[in-house]
C-alpha cells in the first residue's frame, strides 16, 4: 500500500520532559489508525505535532513524500490534514448548518465574492447539508450550536471537519466527556467515515475495546514512546502492551 | 385644553423623530465600530474623522455639482478611500495592539480634522437640504419635517441592506463567525484579514454617509462634528454590545431617542443622560444589550 503519512524520531520535549520521544510511523492511505496509551502518554502532544499546533524538538514529518515539519496549521489544512479537537470548537451563535456552510465555503475557495451567483450559494447549503446528513444531525441544521448537546457538538465539529475536504483526518477523542448513551452514535458516525472509504483517519482513544473492530492497525504510546504498531490482533496478544496497560492505566 | 393635549402630541412625535434621525446618524456611525471592532479587537478613535471627511466632501460635491445624490455618493466613495488607505497604512501595522492603536487612531483623527480645515478653511461651513427635501408636510395634524424622514429612510436601508448580506452571503457568514472566534475561521484556512479590510472600508463609507446626512440636518458642518459624535458612537457601541450589528442600531436609537427627549425636558441633564445609560447597561449587561462575549 501506499504511505501516504509518515513521521521519522518525531521528538519534542518541553524544558527536561520529553512529552514525544523518537515516534516513527507510516500510515497508508485510506487506512484507519488508532493512538491509544495511558493520560499523559503523548496522544494529543503527537497529534498536535501533527496538525502544525506544535514544532517538534527532533525529526520530522512527511506527506505524500514532501517534509512538511516546518508548515503552519493552516498550510496543513490547505495541504490535507484536517484535526478535530478535544474540545469542541463550534461557532456558538450560528445555526448548525451555518457552521458546516462556513468550513464548506472555506473549502469551496470562493471566499471573498460578495456578488455571488446565487445558484453557487445554493449548492454550497446542499453540500453543507450532505456533511450533515453524514453524521445524522440534519434535524437540528436550524438550531443555534449554543443550544446543541454536547454529544451533538462533537457530531457537529465532525461535520465541519469532513466539509473540509482533508484528506487526513485527525480525531482527538470524539468521544470525551460524553455520556455513555451518546458515544454508540458518535461511533456510528466514524464507522460511516470509514465505510465511505475515501479518508485516512487517525484516531486517538481511551477505551482499547471501543476501536479495536473499527481499526485496521493501532499504535500505542506509554510515555512518549511508540511501545507497539500492528494490527488489533497483534496488539492484543503483544506482552509489553498488556503489562503497560495493566500496570499504567488500572494502577 | 384640547389644543394644549394636541401641541403636547405633536411635541412627542417630534421629539420622537427627532431622536430617531439623531439615532440612524449615530448608528451609521457606531455600526462601523462595532464590527471593526468585533472582528479585529481594534480600537479605532479616527472613526469620526471619516464622519466629518463625508460630511465636508458630499456638502462640497453637492454644491459644486448641484446634485444631492452625487454629494452623497462622493462622500461614501471618499469614506471607502479613505477606509482603505487607513487599515492598510495605520492600522495594519498595529494589530494585536491596543496601545498604539489608540496613539496613532487619535493622532489620525486629529491630522483628519486639521486637513479639513486646510482644505475647506478654519469656518463653518453651511449645508442645506435639496429641494425636493426640504419642509414638511401634515399628516393626521402632525408636522413631519422631510428631512428628518429622509435621514430614517435611509438608516433603515443601509441596517437592512447590512442585515442581509451579514446573513445571506459568504462573506457575511464570515464576518459573523469572526466576531465570535477569529482564531477558528483561520484555523479553517480563511484569510481574515482581506475581510476585515473589507469590512473597514464599507465601516468607514457608513460613517462618511452618517456624516454627509447630518449636513443638512443641523445646517452647518464643521471640523470638530467627527469628535462629538464619534463619542456617542462609542457609547452606542458598549450599549449594543462589542461585535453586535443589531445591538448598534437599537442602542444607537436608544440614545438618539434619550439625547432628544431629554434636551427638551430636562436640558440639563441631556448629556449626562447617554452616560447613565451606559453606565446601568454596564451594571446589568457588562456584556452590552446584544452582545455575548463575557
Amino acid at each position: 500500500m501506499e504511505t501516504l503519512f509518515e513521521t521519522k524520531d518525531l521528538t519534542i520535549a518541553f524544558g527536561g520532559h520529553i512529552a514525544v520521544d523518537h515516534v516513527t510511523i507510516s500510515v497508508s492511505a485510506n487506512q484507519f489508525k488508532s493512538i491509544i496509551g495511558p493520560n499523559g502518554a503523548g496522544k494529543t502532544t503527537f497529534f498536535n505535532l501533527l496538525s502544525g499546533q506544535l514544532s517538534p524538538t527532533e525529526g520530522e514529518i512527511f506527506f505524500r513524500g514532501e517534509n512538511i515539519t516546518k508548515l503552519s496549521s493552516t498550510e496543513r489544512t490547505r495541504k490535507g490534514i484536517g484535526r478535530s479537537f478535544q474540545i469542541t470548537n463550534v461557532f456558538p451563535n450560528l445555526t448548525v448548518l451555518e457552521n458546516v456552510r462556513l468550513a464548506v465555503q472555506s473549502q469551496a475557495g470562493i471566499r471573498y465574492q460578495i456578488l455571488s451567483h446565487f445558484k453557487k450559494y445554493k449548492d454550497l447549503e446542499a453540500k453543507a447539508l450532505e456533511w450533515l446528513e453524514m453524521v445524522m444531525l440534519e434535524d437540528k441544521q436550524e438550531t443555534l450550536a449554543i443550544n446543541l448537546a454536547h454529544g451533538e457538538k462533537r457530531k457537529l465539529e465532525i461535520a465541519m471537519l469532513l466539509a473540509l475536504n482533508t484528506e487526513v483526518l485527525l480525531l482527538d477523542e470524539p468521544t470525551a466527556g460524553m455520556s455513555l448513551e451518546e458515544v454508540p452514535a458518535i461511533l456510528d458516525v466514524i464507522r460511516r467515515i470509514k465505510e465511505k472509504g475515501d479518508r485516512t483517519i487517525l484516531l486517538i482513544e481511551h477505551k482499547m475495546d471501543m476501536i479495536l473492530d473499527l481499526s485496521d492497525s493501532i499504535m500505542v504510546l506509554f510515555n512518549g514512546r511508540l511501545l507497539a504498531d500492528g494490527t488489533p490482533e497483534e496488539i492484543m496478544q503483544n506482552e509489553t502492551v498488556q503489562s503497560a496497560y495493566l500496570g499504567g492505566i488500572h494502577s | 385644553m384640547r389644543k394644549g393635549g394636541e401641541e403636547e402630541l405633536d411635541v412627542f412625535f417630534n421629539l420622537t423623530l427627532n431622536g430617531l434621525a439623531t439615532g440612524m446618524l449615530i448608528f451609521l456611525l457606531a455600526a462601523g465600530l462595532t464590527l471593526i471592532f468585533g472582528l479585529m479587537d481594534v480600537l479605532n478613535f479616527a472613526h469620526g474623522g471619516l464622519f466629518a471627511w463625508g460630511a465636508y466632501s458630499g456638502t462640497w460635491l453637492y454644491a459644486t455639482t448641484g446634485s444631492f445624490i452625487i454629494g452623497i455618493l462622493g462622500a461614501v466613495v471618499t469614506g471607502l478611500i479613505l477606509g482603505l488607505i487607513t487599515e492598510r497604512v495605520i492600522i495594519k501595522p498595529v494589530y494585536g495592539n491596543h496601545v498604539q492603536q489608540i496613539l496613532i487612531t487619535l493622532g489620525l483623527m486629529l491630522v483628519l480634522s486639521e486637513l479639513l480645515k486646510v482644505v475647506w478653511g478654519p469656518n463653518q461651513l453651511s449645508a442645506t437640504a435639496p429641494d425636493f427635501l426640504k419642509g414638511s408636510f401634515e399628516l393626521g395634524g402632525i408636522i413631519i419635517i422631510k428631512y428628518r424622514l429622509f435621514i430614517i429612510a435611509v438608516g433603515f436601508l443601509v441596517f437592512v441592506t447590512v442585515q442581509y448580506v451579514l446573513k445571506n452571503t459568504k462573506i457575511g457568514l464570515v464576518v459573523r463567525a469572526g466576531v465570535m472566534n477569529k482564531e477558528m475561521v483561520q484555523a479553517l484556512g480563511i484569510n481574515i484579514k482581506k475581510v476585515f479590510m473589507l469590512v473597514f472600508m464599507v465601516g468607514s463609507g457608513m460613517a462618511a454617509l452618517g456624516g454627509v446626512l447630518l449636513g443638512p440636518y443641523s445646517g452647518v458642518i464643521h471640523a470638530e462634528m467627527g469628535m462629538e459624535f464619534a463619542i456617542l458612537a462609542f457609547i452606542v457601541v458598549v450599549i449594543g454590545g462589542m461585535g453586535s450589528f443589531p445591538g448598534s442600531i437599537l442602542a444607537a436609537i436608544l440614545v438618539g431617542l434619550s439625547g432628544s427627549f431629554m434636551a427638551y425636558y430636562v436640558p440639563d441633564l441631556a448629556l449626562a443622560a447617554n452616560m447613565l445609560l451606559m453606565a446601568v447597561v454596564l451594571i446589568f449587561r457588562p456584556q452590552g444589550l446584544f452582545g455575548w462575549k463575557g
